[in-house]
């Protein structure tokens, strides 16, 4: 098992180092000269080459692209993510200022879409084709269909605009007032969890009936034991095995969720700052938030990884 | 190819072989849903194609005098701000999201379908390359990457497209060579090794065509992605540009509007998963009818 945590490891550090360089050089290669879109936006400048060229040389764009890269990623190591270059002001600051609301948008969206997800499913897979199957794999059906964008302006809508249950939008730190905060929170974490809710739920249930049909569950069935042990001992377990997989690709789907939901609500998370900073090429910002997404999403890979060896011995000895 | 008539004992009680497509077709047309969606992407097609004729306003020409009306018997759906015609926007749309949709997935499902053949079947080096690039590039949530190259490559219908086939090609890859390692291990493959057939012959003529069911699988479902997050980028402002009727840049420009109305983002968000869930109905169909082992993993 040791053995195979840390070949994960190595692994998962190699694909981060390989995402760095992806980051760094894809934002380089692509067309757009952020320097240029400094001088337009403040314009009290004179306008002339040799300015152009001390710009650079103060962001040390006119370096080798890879001195470029591995001072940018010392830099990094040493928490140093660069300075925007709209604002000027240093990138790392506004990213931990912003992270925590984030996590916190993020973080209940994930626990949340699996404490529900996961029963859901399995309910469903006991009672197949009872009126529960159909009423909850039909909303899982239109669950993975529907736009979230879309899912909030409509909840904005109803909740917000006409009944007045709910505040439209923004966020309060639930240290400051938690009963604002989590009425703020209700909408954008209904979004978030959509998509992911409905394919844990499409998955549970049908890893679990895969499972239910084995010899062995027939086997404690015909034991006579009694259901709840069935299913929670003995099928539980291997049912898991998929929906351990899926975990890792919720989290890279509810970070993809929250660039746009956090924009429909208003709330000044990562997603957000993405948002505006790509439209306004501000592309330290845009490496540091890729950056600390790779940084996630590897993370939750490697994890997950960690818990399907756990789980399944095959998977250690691949 | 003259099939040889087998003449020996028990061979009456040998069951008539079933036509392969008659049980496709059985199998694929046994749910409601999965006819339902037939028939709304055959509609939404029909709609795409014909959209000129169907389309009762030019979905461009603004009307001043018509601004921002309630959905009534000349616009059933409302006019937007600036007097357009929000159905015939809708039906304009259908075809912005549906030719983005199959270019991206095709392009990709090509690409993709290349990149895990080599990589699967001639394994080495080149898998490790491929795979571990599929690995990086899949660590970005789709969306995300294709804000980023959609940004930086400036708006437009030719860079969206480029932006979420760069997201969707990692997909195919990884799900072609997993199939390719698979099917390597065949016997037939084997067998064909052994008379000399060339590494070529062997991929075209073997592995393609066993893989192609799946990747046919996941391109159905893949639309339905697609066409969602060409809505997700239309909506943050970064996908086609604003004259071009895209559906979701139609729900967020309905969104100043929302209290007095609604109908200008209800819907196009409304169009917009009518045809992912058809297309994700289909691609269920598909599945359950193609590649069932492919049951529960997609």
């Amino acid at each position: 098992m040791l053995a195979f945590i840390i070949r994960r490891i190595i692994l998962a550090i190699i694909i981060l180092i390989l995402a760095t360089m992806l980051v760094f050089f894809g934002m380089r290669f692509l067309p757009g000269d952020p320097i240029l879109m400094v001088v337009t936006a403040n314009q009290q400048q004179e306008f002339n080459e040799e300015y152009l060229l001390e710009l650079r040389h103060q962001h040390g764009l006119d370096k080798p692209m890879i001195v470029q890269y591995f001072n940018w990623a010392g830099d990094i190591l040493q928490g140093d993510f660069g300075t925007s270059i709209l604002t000027e002001r240093p990138v790392a600051e506004e990213i931990f200022r912003r992270l925590p609301i984030s996590v916190h948008v993020a973080g209940l969206a994930f626990v949340i879409g699996h404490l529900l997800g996961i029963p859901a499913g399995v309910i469903c897979a006991i009672r197949r084709g009872k009126w529960l199957d159909t009423v909850i794999t039909t909303l899982a059906n239109i669950g993975i269909t529907v736009p979230n964008f879309w899912l909030g302006i409509i909840l904005m809508y109803i909740f917000g605009l006409s009944l007045k249950w709910l505040p439209i939008m923004g966020y309060t730190s639930p240290f400051d007032d938690f009963w604002l905060s989590t009425k703020q929170l209700v909408m954008p974490v209904i979004c978030l969890i959509i998509f992911p809710l409905a394919g844990v739920t499409r998955q549970a249930r049908s890893s679990m009936l895969d499972v239910l049909h084995q010899d062995y569950i027939r086997t404690a069935w015909s034991k006579g034991l009694r259901e709840r042990v069935i299913v929670i001992k003995h099928a539980l377990k291997n049912g898991l095995i998929p929906i351990v997989t899926l975990a890792g690709m919720a989290v890279a789907t509810i970070i993809g969720g929250g660039v746009i939901i956090e924009t429909v609500f208003n709330i000044p998370g990562l997603g957000r700052l993405a948002v505006s900073s790509v439209i306004s090429q501000d592309y330290p910002y845009v490496q540091a938030i890729s950056l600390f997404v790779a940084v996630a999403v590897v993370f939750a890979n490697l994890i997950v990884d960690i818990a399907y060896g756990w789980i399944d011995p095959r998977i250690r000895y691949e | 190819m003259a099939k040889k008539k087998f003449s020996g004992i028990g061979t009456q009680e040998i069951a008539p072989r079933v036509s392969e497509f008659k049980r496709f077709r059985r199998v694929f047309l046994s749910r409601g849903l999965v006819v339902f969606g037939v028939v709304i992407i055959l509609i939404f097609i029909i709609v795409a194609i014909f959209a000129p004729f169907l389309a009762p306003y030019d979905p461009y020409m603004p009307d001043l005098k018509a601004r921002l009306s309630q959905p009534n018997s000349t616009h059933l759906l409302g006019t937007d701000s600036v007097g357009r015609d929000t159905l015939s926007r809708i039906i304009h749309g259908t075809r912005t999201s549906l030719m983005i949709g199959l270019i991206v997935v095709s392009v990709a499902a090509i690409i993709g379908m290349c990149l895990g053949l080599i990589a699967g079947y001639l394994g080495g080096w080149l898998y490790q390359i491929i795979m571990r690039s599929v690995d990086v590039v899949m660590t970005f949530p789709m969306i995300l990457l294709a804000l980023v190259i959609a940004a930086m490559l400036g708006e437009g219908i030719r860079n969206v497209i480029i932006a979420l086939t760069v997201g969707l090609i990692p997909v195919y890859a990884r799900l072609m060579c997993g199939q390719v390692l698979a099917l390597k291990e065949n016997e037939y493959i084997l067998a064909e090794k052994t008379i000399g057939a060339s590494n070529l012959r062997i991929m075209i003529g073997h592995l393609i065509p066993n893989a192609l069911p799946t990747l046919i699988v996941v391109m159905t479902m893949m639309l339905g992605t697609t066409v969602l997050a060409e809505a997700g980028l239309s909506f943050l402002g970064i996908g086609i540009e604003p004259p071009t009727p895209a559906w979701g840049s139609m729900v967020n420009d309905g969104r100043q509007y929302l209290l007095t109305h609604p109908v200008l983002s209800f819907a196009p968000g409304f169009a917009i998963m009518l045809l992912v869930f058809a297309f994700n109905m289909v691609g269920d169909g598909l599945r359950d009818a193609l590649d069932p082992r492919l049951r529960g993993l997609l």
